[in-house]
């Protein structure tokens, strides 16, 4: 009870109400971050509309493989997460610990394909800027890829936060921070990294699967 | 903490469903890319991802057994994101309709 009692800041009423306050700040949170992603969403229906063919044919340079396998990466390191919060919950310490590094090792893996798909851009010129190749409707498919490299940087980077919070997880779960009555912090790093999932789902039929029939 | 009691067997069936149901899900958007469906393939693609994200939110964000104001406060924020897309969506693909030169 002690422990409880020390975890309960004073304004408010009960345990409940300070977890439900913890995940709603949380959702606010979350909320801004579709805020966020939604500007530059906002950006890719406009030219998507407005240039319907170089979209589709910009996309083509996008390795539909790769996509796919990160796709199946993150929604795994999904499944990890939510098995570690379950792991919390449940105060099991050593399954909680294992199923963050699980989680770390998806988000890496999923980050390392990426890098791969970038550098495989860079030296094909699709990089935005001055080394950007002269093909047909150059000028247009620079759009695409802006909008590609922002939109999946962005998400990149988030990724590379979520590690980092999954890292400082890892060191209080290691430092027995958590129990069955306090774990909320693990449950708030999950809605996190699910939402980077959500993101990714969006991201991956939007810039990847555009117009491959035919 | 949360108020349900907690069923761990239930919760982890509940993960391990939706996950395949999200599995499936990626085979199926990534079959229906390669179907010409003319405009529906747009429509197939998000359709397909709205359920996905759903199925996330809903179990491993624990929206189902969580507190009512987060589902409202989501929604909100969605109605707000759609707004967003609809308002400027109404310019552009109004332009020119008319036919007269700046209207």
């Amino acid at each position: 009870m002690s422990e409880i009692a020390s975890r309960l800041q004073h304004h408010f009423a009960d345990e409940e109400q300070q977890y439900d306050a913890a995940t709603f700040g949380m959702w606010v949170f979350l909320v801004t971050e579709i805020m966020f992603f939604g500007g530059l969403l906002m950006t890719y229906v406009v030219y998507r509309t407005t240039f319907p063919q170089v979209f589709a044919e910009a996309s083509h340079h996008l390795n539909i493989y790769l996509g796919t396998f990160n796709t199946i990466v993150l929604i795994g390191s999904s499944l990890t997460m939510a098995m570690a919060v379950h792991s919390a919950r449940l105060n099991h310490r050593n399954a909680l610990a294992g199923y963050l590094v699980l989680t770390m090792i998806l988000g890496s893996v999923f980050l390392g394909v990426k890098s791969y798909e970038y550098a495989h851009k860079w030296h094909e010129g699709l990089f935005p800027g001055n080394f950007f190749y002269d093909g047909p409707d150059a000028v247009h498919q620079r759009l695409f890829f802006s909008v590609y490299f922002a939109l999946t940087g962005l998400h990149a980077a988030h990724m590379i936060i979520g590690i980092g919070i999954m890292a400082v997880m890892l060191r209080m779960t290691l430092k027995n921070s958590f129990d069955e009555n306090w774990y909320t912090p693990v449950e708030l790093t999950g809605l996190y990294w699910h939402f980077v999932d959500l993101v990714w789902i969006f991201l991956f039929p939007l810039l990847y699967l555009i117009e491959r029939h035919g | 903490m949360p108020k349900h009691s907690y069923n761990p067997q239930a919760a982890v069936r509940a993960y391990l469903t939706v996950f395949s149901c999200l599995m499936g899900f990626t085979a199926l958007t990534v079959a229906a890319a390669f179907v010409d469906l003319g405009p529906m393939n747009n429509v197939v693609a998000m359709a397909i991802a709205v359920t996905k994200a759903v199925l996330v939110a809903m179990i491993f964000m624990h929206l189902r057994g969580g507190s009512p104001l987060n589902v409202l406060w989501i929604s909100s924020g969605i109605f707000g994101f759609m707004i967003m897309l609809a308002f400027p969506l109404l310019d552009l693909l109004s332009r020119n309709i008319l036919g007269i030169p700046g209207k």
